[in-house]
């Protein structure tokens, strides 16, 4: 766990972000097990990992979204100097959709099916931005022309349903940036979406948000995603960041073997149609606990003895050129390392 | 399993198959008419449900009935016209030209007093039921948005009441104002509906704050009563109303039982469904229609309720969407 100082130009910086999980009396569950990482204004960090590796968790520990009960989260995460994760319910709701504000993977579930879509971009203006319900419908009919909505003045009074799956996702988008927020958290806003639509919603994200100067935290496993957004890359396994570095660095030399993995399992077009695809063995309930070893040892090809003894530890790998953060016994060689697999 | 936990389970049962108003599967077809709500787009499918039609049908002609009552009824419901038939050997006049269901025991006009007792039935059906609604919609909105300690209260508040039987609660609450009258009768039948409706409502609503649309809600700063009313309520709505139509159904069976018994109003100049047929037991064997006509009309009512409430609920089913 490296405890860096924070620089004076962050925007969020997360130190040591621990949350777990479980009742009274059973041993708790580690989601998230010290994470650190720093988002300075304007930029785009993404956090990278599959299933159940902790990065959702972390998203929602930063939002104060998480259950009240049956979790305890420590750690720091400073937004321009406040510790969000003191903050106590009442400070921490004028804040989000205001200075934070989140978007979710599926935009048909996360909009309310009842309520108009108009009405549901006019609340949040009339929640933080005090407006009346007029001009709240007029701002927001202007919002969803901005995130490409055709037709936005009979949009507002459709329901959820009629708008089509990325129509929602922009509606979405519209409400998350409605207040200017200057960091915005996005949750696989992409996943849901079929591959055209993925890529519409991903030049609409680079557009509004990075161009607009808000910082962005993306959130996914689709490495094709973070190669056109992302100015730095934590890759998460287990609740711990394994990797971490810009996204030419982690590109062009990965050194862990589960960064490794995760780029030789995406299917090539140029690649040999017999070949096979490259995957990962065995799952993440394979996981050993980060306090006896790496956690990734049972699946990877390159553990060694002390990778089963000896948990290691986040530090700048020596043979980088700039900034890059390794946890790793025996990383891949930076000549070969490139798309073998795990 | 007891009685009572059976009857909590299916209640629960029934709120997590209605609730879900969250997790419609997208239908893939966009409407071409702007502003179609959720209640819209169920209208359109009632509309082609013959199920639903004839029950609506029902509804309808009884409610009509109910309002245009005076109107209707040939005679008045209190004059004893026939009393001077009326003799130990023929407690109830034959029908004649005039009297079609000819007369009661005290020689009023029998059909006229059907007819105006849609009125009194009715009423205490929707007071009961709205009554019970009420209630329910607080003390469930109550659990459901607050949780927590709360939420246990609440609940087993309403597990006392559940475990009341309607028959036993109208006794106490006649003792307790004196007398029965047609206020106990309405005060006993809507306290035994509160617990169904505050755990319906409570089961969606718990549904709904864990739902996807709640979180992202929270996730904009929405306050908590604006999440409660109107992100979480509107959406549990459904099985709760589609509870009401039957419940008005039962709510009317309730009444006619406990008239029946002798529980409802004992002053017969206003005619009542429930208490026509309470009075009829005792002629049963002599004039078998003045137990018939009432007890007619109250199956036939309470059918279209349930015609209605039943396809109201498919209506509203996010699984039989398409």
């Amino acid at each position: 766990m490296t405890t860096a100082p924070t620089k004076t130009d962050t925007l969020l910086s997360v130190r040591d972000l621990v949350v777990e999980f479980g009742a009274k009396g059973q041993t708790p569950f580690r989601a998230v097990d010290g994470v650190s990482f720093d988002v300075r204004p304007g930029q785009t960090v993404g956090l990278v990992g599959e299933s159940g590796c902790g990065k959702s968790v972390t998203s929602l520990a930063i939002m104060g979204l998480l259950p009240k009960r049956g979790n305890k989260v420590a750690g720091s995460a400073l937004y321009d100097g406040t510790d969000l994760l003191t903050l106590d319910d009442r400070e921490m709701r004028d804040r989000r959709g205001r200075d934070v504000a989140m978007i979710f993977q599926d935009p048909l579930s996360s909009l309310n099916p009842v309520v108009s879509i108009g009405v549901q971009v006019a609340e949040v203006l009339q929640r933080h931005r005090g407006m009346k319900k007029a001009a709240a419908l007029a701002e927001s009919r202007d919002l969803l022309d901005r995130v490409g909505i055709p037709d936005p003045t009979r949009r507002l009074k459709e329901y959820p349903h009629q708008l089509s799956g990325g129509m929602r996702q922009r509606a979405l988008i519209a409400m998350a940036l409605a207040c200017k927020p200057r960091l915005l958290i996005a949750d696989e806003p992409t996943t849901a979406l079929d591959v055209t639509i993925q890529a519409q919603i991903l030049n609409l994200l680079k557009e509004l948000v990075i161009d607009s100067g808000t910082a962005l935290i993306m959130i996914t496993h689709d490495l094709g995603v973070v190669a056109g957004l992302c100015d730095e890359v934590n890759v998460l396994y287990g609740g711990r960041i394994v990797e971490t570095a810009s996204r030419h660095e982690i590109f062009a030399t990965p050194r862990h073997p589960y960064t490794n993995g995760l780029l030789g399992s995406i299917p090539r077009l140029d690649g040999a149609r017999s070949e096979q695809l490259a995957a990962i063995p065995g799952s993440v309930a394979d996981n050993i606990p980060w306090t006896t070893g790496c956690a990734f040892a049972p699946r990877c090809s390159r553990a060694i003895e002390v990778c089963r003894t000896e948990p290691p530890v986040l530090e700048q790998d020596p043979a980088a050129m700039e900034e890059h953060a390794l946890r790793c016994h025996n990383p891949w060689p930076i000549d070969e390392g490139t798309r073998g697999p795990a | 399993m007891n009685p009572l936990q059976r009857k909590k389970d299916r209640i629960d049962a029934l709120a997590a198959t209605a609730a879900g108003g969250g997790d419609i599967p997208d239908a893939g077809h966009v409407s071409e008419s702007g502003g179609l709500s959720l209640i819209g787009s169920a209208w359109l499918r009632l509309r082609r449900n013959p199920v639903f039609l004839i029950g609506a049908a029902i509804t309808v002609l009884f409610v009509l009935l109910a309002i245009f009552a005076p109107l209707i009824a040939p005679h008045n419901g209190t004059t004893k016209y026939l009393i001077s038939q009326v003799t130990p050997d023929t407690p109830i006049p034959p029908s004649q030209k005039g009297f079609p269901l000819g007369g009661d025991d005290q020689g009023r006009d029998f059909l006229s007093r059907l007819i105006l007792g849609s009125r009194q039935t009715l009423i205490v059906g929707v007071l009961a039921t709205l009554a019970g609604l009420f209630g329910g919609l607080v003390l469930g909105t109550i659990a459901g948005s607050i949780g927590g300690w709360v939420d246990s209260v609440v609940m087993r508040i309403v597990d006392v009441m559940l475990s009341l039987p309607s028959l036993v609660l109208a006794l106490a609450v006649a003792t307790l104002f004196g007398r029965p009258s047609q206020w106990t009768l309405i005060i006993a039948i809507s306290i035994v509906q509160v617990p169904i409706f505050a755990r319906l409502l409570r089961g969606s609503m718990l549904t709904q704050r864990a739902s996807d649309h709640v979180l992202a809600a929270r996730a904009l700063g929405v306050r908590p009563a604006a999440i409660t009313f109107r992100h979480m309520l509107p959406n549990s709505l459904g099985p709760v109303l589609v509870q009401a139509t039957l419940v008005l159904a039962t709510a009317i069976i309730e009444a006619a039982a406990l008239s029946f018994l002798g529980l409802g109003n004992p002053d017969d100049s206003s005619a009542e469904w429930g208490q026509m047929l309470g009075k009829a037991q005792d002629l049963f064997d002599i004039s078998p229609h003045v137990a018939f006509w009432p007890a007619g009309c109250i199956v036939v009512v309470a059918f279209g309720f349930t015609l209605m409430g039943e396809s109201l609920r498919e209506a509203l089913d996010p699984r039989n969407r398409r």
